[in-house]
């Protein structure tokens, strides 16, 4: 995956990347070249004493040394303008990727992990580009460089090459293949000390609740040591890759010298060859160091990369219609037309046989105990999901026929979860209309019981809210998640459990405000408090996906056995008798 | 390498450090409201260090004293003293073998060209004459070069010293290398040992902590304390330790060679030095600052996908995804710029270092060409001479990557120190105990607490739980009604009065005594990454199977875990996706239930649960609750009708008190607050009766 990932991704800088070839070999031949001036220097210069012929290749040295900064230096600027330039182009897949996911493929994932592809993971792949063309790139045309100037300097000493670099190879090869394991494990253990912690810190006061302190204790302990032990192991192995390297560095200079010598002796050789052939060797052998080194990145580099080419292969479940059908009228007529559903991979549907109307200006409530599916029956009206049989339609057309703006144009919901986004309170509720006047967001305010609390404020309107809400209450949180569904104006209010986190009296006065502004929208409200939804139109009672019972609140007192029992168990046993 | 070994911290950990925890924040801004309401702060994207591996650079994080610190930091290897004196010992010898080696070999040099100059000269004249001769023809560079080369004319290389050259050579570096592994492999012993301690410590510390410690502080940097910055103590410790302390002395010592084998071109050599710190101090400033906004920028936008993908329902819902797409490819080009910007401005430092080692190479090479064709010095010194001013620059960069890398490490080791520094609990002061049989008679004695000094939340506030009582506390959000029972708990320290738990002031309690005699179920349904099973036996580690199948029978668990293919062996995840909240709240009641209180705390315990499974809940905690005392906190006044006494709290203060009957005859606050909540709406309030005349 990582390869085709970047077959795919590079090919719009083929260009630049033929330029950090061009520029990472002409440095690496400037670099290769030095040695070999040097060595002029002692053969042609200072045998025989030859001075003005040491200053001329001095200078010559000092052009080439100077090349080789140039050409090094526009490698690099290639390599990071290729390599930062296919990461933003993978991270902008990744991102236009998810959002044309539907809800159904966000949840395969899970969005914790989405983010972790679309930013750590493509980094990681990034990094291994830029490593890549900066060293990884050099090393092979250093072998082959280093190896034809030191033929060109001695071809019967060049065996040395054949011996040292394999022999370097085989030992760096073998401690990277024994860590890589290792530090796969480590990773793990540090998760492992770090969930431990997390939990502790979290779960503190369940912790001193029932005096779990030593207990826990032993838990870290555990973690602690396990992590000790695999660093060891890491460490023990890791202090061997040094002094072998060196180790096998120096023997590669002794041998040159000895069988050098030997080859000077006989006249074969030149001293001043005999250094070159000596800087050649180590020059090959750190460059093979080093791309050994980086080739540790890519195992884990792979892994990213296949975890961001699944979700860049997904096939969105949701497409948006080809020919999409113009409504004729907008009015927020909601038609859920025998619908049922059914989650990937379960057995049971979540639905079945769903049928009801709301037509504007009335309100629809669903209840039912927890998992009797109201929360996907109302994501279906937004086309988080599409349906598995039936159909759900919006003045008339089925919402898998129309297009995405004619949806939110009609619907807006308050979901379960209360999030905001990062921004002001102004940037929040002018989510679903950006075009909202100040004064239209102080009503809308107004009427989710949140006005007291943003003119509390300091900068009102304009103060900041972290990212998911988190810098206020959850009751907070959820009276500005309704009015941003009221300022967008839409014909369908959905209030998904809206009012869970709202003390009583507050959700008493917001729905009385609400009654008036949604007066002629149709509203559909999901509910666990029977005072909620006393004075719907229509109150569907949902149980294992099925609409069990219908009518107002008074019909299913007398009617539905299921909303009895749910009234009474709001309810003491002596009032309900 | 040290990208591996940096690890992760909220982006890298993958799915558990970019969850956004939001169920726990829920609860945490319930429990604690009184002092967080405006005390967050806006949470936003800190890379942390691990990332910095990732990215091949670590931000820069200063220490704010970095010389106590630094101290404080090695003061950890204290009780190791004799291990790191023995490392510094094998570090010196490692480093002055390799720093004479190369001289060595220089030597070995001089022999083979003595060996090729001596082998073209006439084999009966001696050296004298030879020198002696050339001076008379004129050639004195050369007579020069002669007379300082040790060699005997027409003889070839003494192949016999070569050997023993390069032998002594091999060993040395044999030896050196040896060192150098011992004292890598001894020192990752110690600091494995000193870490290991550390981190035991901070653990130990977690638990000695008083709670509002936690209330105070951002969970994400406590976390980022406990383990990043330990994590990074342990790789300043390890890695720049060891390779400053080599680094630092290979410098010397290879400085110290240069001389003792020409002066001249050591001066040559040196003149790299104030060269390569300028372009490194030049070079390294801009990418530092490059760096910098490449952090801001790679923040906002992880922030930018993290907030489009968590909130991508609302994205769709709203109709918002091109508005979105356009943010995030403004944010995606902007960190495009900066990070090409940082890595190529970085990615410099190495070609113009090299280019400075170059430089010294080449006016080596002339200067030292003709200082050995004029005789002043050999050409083995000359050729030691490269090796010593290639191995210079190896080690000066490495000073600077680990004084970066120790600077860093001794941040860190400033944030645990202050971890580690932190006001602990006031110190267990166990007079008393309570009796073999407590039977939870709970009395408050005008209690005043208050979390912050300037803000007063509980002030003189008295009652009684009589024992086997039920004790319900309602009132609106903020009003002090978690505060009470954490009181209970001894999870605060009063500031004023007294609470006795069958008589006993509960401060001449040990904690541990205290709370294993109450069960607490609190508002956020806390569970570990564990199985279902486990996280019931939590209430009671010993409990039997027999205990455990009970517990979750009497609390509905046995219900809907029959329903799960794992049944009791499902593993809650952290994100806790296999089971809904309700259920999550019925797991931490069967886990109360094991541990078998003599006290009874319910947090808004049932507030996930619906109301039907809520009213046989109610039933099983009645028969759970039966001669002990329990405390119930609710927002759903059909949890407390039943309650003994009613409490309710408005401010911190009890505003009324009595049962439902007698609270409803007093049409108070709790006639108020009743109403609202069965009335759907304070404006018709004919709706219960209708409900009434129905049944």
């Amino acid at each position: 995956m990582l390869l085709t990932l970047i077959k795919r991704y590079s090919k719009p800088y083929l260009g630049y990347i033929a330029a950090v070839l061009i520029f990472q070999l002409g440095s690496t031949i400037a670099a290769l070249y030095l040695p070999s001036l040097n060595a002029q220097i002692i053969d042609q210069g200072v045998t025989k004493g030859d001075t003005d012929y040491i200053w001329r290749t001095g200078g010559v040295m000092l052009a080439v040394a100077f090349a080789q900064v140039i050409c090094a230096i526009l490698g690099v600027y290639f390599g990071s303008k290729t390599a930062m330039a296919i990461g933003r182009d993978l991270r902008g897949a990744v991102f236009h990727k998810v959002t044309s996911f539907s809800a159904k493929d966000v949840n395969k994932f899970g969005a914790p992990s989405l983010i972790t592809r679309g930013t750590n993971d493509v980094q990681q792949v990034q990094m291994v580009i830029l490593m890549g063309l900066n060293f990884m790139v050099s090393t092979p045309i250093m072998c082959v460089g280093g190896i034809i100037m030191a033929l060109k300097e001695d071809v019967s000493l060049s065996w040395l090459v054949w011996v040292a670099v394999p022999i370097l190879v085989a030992v760096v090869g073998y401690l990277v293949v024994r860590l890589i394991p290792l530090f796969r494990g480590m990773q793990g253990k540090i998760d492992r000390i770090n969930a431990v912690l997390r939990e502790q810190i979290i779960g503190i006061r369940v912790v001193r609740a029932f005096v779990r302190e030593p207990y826990e204790k032993d838990r870290f302990g555990v973690a602690n040591k396990d992590l000790t032990d695999v660093s060891l192991k890491i460490g023990s192995l890791f202090v061997l890759m040094f002094p072998a390297i060196g180790m096998i560095l120096h023997l590669s200079t002794a041998a040159v010298l000895w069988f050098g010598g030997h080859r000077v002796d006989e006249g074969q050789m030149q001293v001043g060859s005999l250094t070159a052939f000596l800087s050649y060797l180590l020059q090959i052998l750190i460059a093979v160091m080093m791309g050994t080194f980086m080739a540790m990145m890519i195992p884990r580099a792979t892994v990213c990369a296949d975890r961001i080419g699944e979700v860049l292969d997904v096939e969105p479940s949701m497409q948006e219609p080809a020919n999409p059908t113009e409504p004729t009228e907008l009015r927020g007529h909601v038609e859920f037309r025998d619908v049922t559903f059914a989650y990937p991979g379960a057995e049971e549907p979540v639905l079945s046989g769903i049928s009801f109307t709301a037509a504007p200006g009335q309100t629809v409530a669903i209840i039912g105990s927890t998992g009797s599916g109201k929360t996907t029956m109302v994501s279906l009206l937004s086309r988080l999901y599409d349906v598995a049989g039936g159909a759900v339609l919006l003045d008339g057309v089925p919402v898998q026929e129309l297009a995405r703006p004619e949806i939110t144009k009609r619907v807006s919901m308050v979901p379960q979860k209360p999030y905001l986004f990062s921004g002001t309170i102004a940037d929040n509720l002018r989510f679903g209309r950006t075009a909202a006047e100040d004064h239209e967001l102080w009503d809308a305010l107004a009427v989710s019981q949140g006005e007291d609390f943003v003119r509390a404020k300091a900068n009102g309107l304009e103060s900041r809210i972290a990212q998911g809400g988190t810098n206020v209450s959850g009751g907070q949180r959820q009276r500005l998640c309704i009015a941003r569904a009221l300022v967008s104006r839409p014909k369908v209010f959905v209030f998904d459990d809206s009012f869970s986190a709202l003390d009583v009296a507050t959700d008493a006065r917001l729905r009385s405000a609400l009654k008036k502004t949604t007066s002629d929208a149709t509203v559909i409200i999901v509910a666990q408090r029977v005072s909620t939804i006393t004075d719907a139109d229509q109150i569907l009672v949902l149980d294992n996906g099925r609409i069990v019972d219908r009518g107002t609140h008074q019909e299913l007192l007398v009617s539905s056995p299921t909303y009895q029992e749910i009234v009474e168990s709001q309810l003491s046993a002596e009032e309900a008798a | 390498m040290s990208g591996e070994n940096r690890f992760a911290g909220r982006g890298k950990r993958g799915k558990q450090g970019a969850a956004p925890e939001a169920p726990a924040e829920d609860a945490l801004d319930q429990t604690s409201v009184a002092v967080l309401e405006d005390g967050i702060e806006d949470e936003e994207y800190k890379p942390t260090e691990a990332d910095g591996g990732a990215w091949g650079s670590t931000p820069g994080k200063k220490a704010k004293n970095f010389w106590p610190s630094a101290k404080r930091l090695f003061g950890l290897l204290k009780p190791e003293a004799a291990g790191v004196w023995f490392v510094v010992a094998l570090v010196v010898v490692s480093v002055v073998l390799n720093v004479i080696a190369p001289k060595i070999l220089g030597k070995a040099m001089d022999v083979i060209f003595a060996g090729v100059i001596g082998k073209n000269l006439p084999a009966n004249v001696t050296k004298d004459q030879l020198v002696a001769g050339l001076k008379s023809q004129g050639q004195d560079n050369l007579a020069d070069m002669l007379a300082k080369m040790n060699l005997i004319p027409g003889q070839g290389i003494d192949f016999q010293q070569l050997s023993f050259l390069i032998a002594s050579v091999l060993l040395m570096y044999f030896a050196a290398n040896l060192f150098l592994w011992a004292q890598g492999y001894v020192l990752n012993r110690i600091v494995m040992k000193v870490v290991r301690r550390l981190r035991d410590e901070t653990e130990a510390k977690l638990n000695r902590l008083p709670l509002n410690y936690f209330d105070t502080r951002q969970r994400g940097d406590m976390l980022s304390r406990v383990t990043n910055d330990v994590d990074n103590v342990q790789q300043g410790l390890q890695q720049a330790f060891s390779q400053l302390v080599s680094s630092v002395l290979t410098v010397l010592g290879i400085a110290v060679m240069m001389f003792v084998v020409s002066w001249q071109l050591a001066l040559i050599a040196l003149i790299a030095l104030p060269l390569s710190a300028v372009a490194a101090g030049v070079i390294g400033s801009r990418s530092q600052k490059l760096f910098a906004a490449q952090w801001k920028n790679t923040g906002e936008l992880n922030g930018q996908i993290e907030e489009s993908f968590s909130g991508h329902d609302l994205m769709r819902i709203f109709g918002r995804e091109d508005d979105m797409m356009e943010r995030f490819e403004a944010k995606n080009e902007a960190l495009n710029k900066a990070a090409f910007g940082a890595q190529f401005v970085s990615g410099m430092i190495f070609p113009v270092m090299q280019f400075v080692s170059y430089l010294s190479y080449v006016g080596i090479a002339v200067v030292g060409g003709l200082r050995v064709a004029a005789g002043q010095m050999s050409l083995g010194d000359a050729t030691a001479f490269i090796q010593y001013s290639r191995e210079f620059s190896q080690p000066l960069g490495q000073i600077a990557g680990m004084a970066n890398m120790l600077q860093s490490g001794v941040a860190s080791a400033e944030r645990v120190f202050e971890f580690l520094d932190a006001d602990e609990q006031d110190p267990e002061t166990a007079t008393e105990h309570l009796p073999a049989k407590t039977d939870g008679h709970v009395e408050f004695r005008h209690v005043t607490f208050s979390y912050t000094p300037d803000k007063p939340l509980i002030e003189d506030l008295s009652f009684t739980a009589e024992p086997g009582h039920t004790v319900a506390i309602v009132g609106p959000t903020g009003a002090g009604k978690t505060t009470l029972v954490n009181l209970v708990m001894r999870f605060y320290e009063l500031n004023g009065g007294r609470i006795t738990l069958d008589g006993v002031d509960v401060t001449q309690l040990s904690r541990a005594e205290l709370r294993s005699k109450v069960g607490m179920v609190l508002q956020d349904a806390w569970l570990f990454g564990g199985t279902i099973y486990d996280n019931i036996r939590y209430g009671k580690l010993d409990a039997t199977e027999e205990e455990i199948m009970t517990a979750a029978r009497a609390t509905f668990v046995d219900r809907f875990v029959r329903a799960l293919p794992d049944g009791y062996d499902t593993v809650i995840d952290e994100d806790g996706n296999n089971v809904s909240a309700g259920e999550k709240q019925l797991i931490t009641i069967a886990r109360a239930f094991v541990s078998n209180p003599s006290l009874l705390i319910l947090d808004e315990a049932t507030s996930s649960v619906d109301t039907r499974t809520e009213l046989l809940l109610q039933k099983a905690m009645a028969a759970l609750r039966t001669d002990r005392t329990s405390f119930v906190i609710a927002h759903r006044l059909s949890t407390i009708r039943d309650a003994d006494t009613i409490l309710v709290m408005e401010d911190g203060r009890i505003v009324e008190q009595g049962s439902h009957v007698e609270l409803l005859g007093r049409e108070g606050a709790y006639h108020r607050l009743y109403m609202s909540q069965f009335a759907g709406g304070a404006e018709d309030e004919e709706e219960p009766a209708a409900v009434g005349a129905a049944e």
